[in-house]
């Protein structure tokens, strides 16, 4: 039996999520293929046969799959299911929203948000908001399953895979894409950044975020922010980190104005280093904090960006 | 219209759970309750399409044993009509729960369901999903913005690049993201006239879904736990500490 994954793409990029993804794949079996569906989407498909430990791309090139709508590509995936043991995609906004549909259409469970693969049937994945870890089994014919990227490291990019195009054209019809909104940014991913500096609802507007981006300049930083920072509109939605926003594991973490709400603290733990900066001693992110600093951000912020 | 709203009884999200001594769950003993806060929003936002004239009826259901018409009568004191309980007292995974739900949509034919994206205790993000699957709806995830015109329902969505919007096309299935809107407080008045609105109690045993899980908990552990750091004094030893003994910058 193969292993279906599901590429992470824009129509011009593979995300990094895809070789993450496929690692956490080749611990549940061996025979992996790629499917990358969108349109005019030949360059993602070159990459993602570059994906160590990939036999196999399909390449699903037609208009009805440019915006990823969730109806025409569970359609498109069911369509492809058989001979599939598992299918896999990121637990990214993408995957989280067709591939329930994907499960209900095979009439199997999902298994959401994996950080980790036991055997070909057993999988670890947090709940309560990470504050539970549950290792679970299916005994469902098919698997399917959204892995979260930031647990695994990406495979490597020594294959070359045979790419061959599927002729399955699904257009459900009910839904249309109007439009969208995208941040632009300079800066590497939120989940795909080595360090990531994060403000709350302490650096009391947008226009202070400035004093973030000095430091995330110097130090190669993505820029993340608490719900509440994102909810009083001084920063976009896709900049939220925490149990409903994106989940990081960088290198560095730094938290600047945040209190450390379980919610946000589901996002962050599992980086590496944490640091942060509060000026109330008692604020409970110092207890997850490898390098704590009390003190006023508006103080803190021009001196540390002066002594990177 | 007709909006139905799914609600789930959930620990209250300031709670932080703990793992039971024989890892074999959490331990919600004495924990305290709450209507899941995605589905909150779902209930607000029904009750404002009703406030605007565009539904007639907000119904609530919740699947789950009678605790759960706890979070009905709020969901009720905050503004929906009537509720329905679907009577068990098993675990459900999303894909039992939308299959009920789907039969509740077959007899109630709603034009719109709202659901939460994700319950807060399985962090599932899945039962709407599935939900339009078996529906054969359209659906509007992660929704920040719903408007609802000629037929059509318009959902902006939070995606990881920032905002979508998609036309679904009637009957659809919606779920909520946190900045869809800010629910109300039920008043005193409220709470009381929720009391007498109408609440049916349903076996599930009588949807004829087969309600039985394909996916068995092996055990529930504790997340790794961090050890304490260290408070540093001032930017200097900062800059020094993740230089030379993290070495996360250079
Ligand atoms: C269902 C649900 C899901 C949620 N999901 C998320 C999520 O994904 N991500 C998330 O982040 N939250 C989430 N939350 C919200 C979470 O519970 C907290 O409300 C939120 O994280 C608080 O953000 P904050 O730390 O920025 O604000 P606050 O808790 O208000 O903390 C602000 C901090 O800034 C400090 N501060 C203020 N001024 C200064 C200064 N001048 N210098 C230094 N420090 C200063 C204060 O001491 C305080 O500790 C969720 C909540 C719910 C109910
Ligand atoms: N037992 C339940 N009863 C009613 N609605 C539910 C139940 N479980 C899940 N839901 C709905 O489905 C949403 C997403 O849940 P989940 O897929 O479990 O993350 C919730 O916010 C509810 O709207």
């Amino acid at each position: 039996m193969s292993i279906l994954v599901f590429a992470e793409h824009d129509n011009t990029e593979l995300k990094p999520e895809t070789a993450k993804v496929v690692h956490a794949a080749s611990q549940m079996g061996d025979d992996i293929h790629i499917l990358v569906a969108g349109e005019n989407c030949a360059a993602v498909a070159d990459s993602a046969a570059t994906i160590s430990g990939v036999s196999k791309v399909l390449v699903a090139d037609n208009g009805v799959y440019k915006h990823q709508l969730a109806e025409n590509i569970a359609d498109l995936v069911v369509e492809m299911a058989e001979g599939y043991s598992h299918i896999v995609a990121a637990a990214t906004t993408t995957g989280k929203n067709f591939m329930p549909r994907v499960a209900a259409l095979l009439d199997v469970a999902q298994i959401s948000d994996i950080i980790g693969v036991e055997s070909d049937d057993t999988f670890v994945r947090p709940i309560y908001a990470g504050n539970a870890i549950a290792t679970v089994q299916s005994a469902d014919a098919v698997k399917v399953i959204t892995v979260r990227a930031a647990s695994f490291d990406a495979a490597a990019s020594e294959g070359s895979a045979e790419v061959a195009s599927v002729d399955v054209v699904k257009d459900a019809d009910k839904s249309e894409f109007v439009s969208e909104s995208l941040t632009e940014s300079e800066r590497p991913e939120l989940t795909a950044a080595e360090v990531v500096i994060s403000g709350g609802r302490g650096m009391q507007n947008g226009e202070n975020f400035a004093l973030l981006e000095g430091i995330a300049d110097k130090l190669g930083a993505a820029i993340g922010a608490s719900r509440a920072a994102v909810d009083a509109g001084f920063v976009p939605n896709d900049m939220q980190v925490g149990q409903t926003g994106k989940i990081v594991a960088p290198q560095l973490y730094i938290a600047v104005g945040i209190s450390g709400a379980i919610q946000h603290l589901a996002g962050m733990k599992d980086s590496k280093i944490i640091v942060a900066i509060n000026k109330d001693e008692e604020a409970p992110i110092f207890q997850v904090a490898d390098y704590g600093l009390v003190g006023d951000l508006f103080d803190v912020l021009p001196e540390l960006e002066k002594s990177l | 219209m007709k909006i139905l709203v799914p609600v789930k009884r959930a620990i209250d999200y300031n709670v932080k759970v703990r793992v039971k001594s024989d890892n074999s769950g959490v331990d919600l003993t004495n924990a305290k309750m709450a209507i899941n806060p995605f589905c909150e929003i779902a209930v607000e936002e029904a009750v404002r399409l009703k406030e605007q004239g565009i539904a007639e009826e907000v119904v609530v259901v919740s699947i789950g044993d009678k605790a759960c018409q706890e979070q009905i009568r709020t969901a009720l004191a905050l503004g929906a009509d009537r509720g329905i309980q679907v009577d068990t007292d098993q675990a459900l995974d999303s894909l039992q729960v939308a299959k009920l739900l789907a039969k509740v949509v077959e007899e109630e034919s709603p034009e719109l369901v709202i659901l939460g994206k994700q319950s807060i205790d399985s962090d599932n993000n899945q039962t709407g999903q599935m939900l339009a699957a078996l529906t054969g709806r359209p659906q509007g995830t992660f929704a920040s913005k719903v408007v609802v015109e000629d037929g059509k329902v318009q959902v902006t969505r939070e995606i990881d690049g920032g905002l979508q919007t998609v036309a679904l096309a009637l009957p659809a299935i919606v779920t909520t993201d946190l900045r869809l809107n800010e629910p109300r407080y039920a008043s005193l008045p409220n709470i009381m006239k929720a009391k007498r609105k109408p609440l049916d109690v349903k076996p599930a045993a009588d949807f004829g879904v087969e309600l039985t899980s394909h996916v068995k908990t092996l055990k529930v552990t504790p997340p790794p736990q961090r050890k304490g750091g260290i408070k540093v004094a001032d930017v200097a030893e900062l800059v020094d500490k993740l230089k030379n003994e993290a070495k996360v910058i250079s």
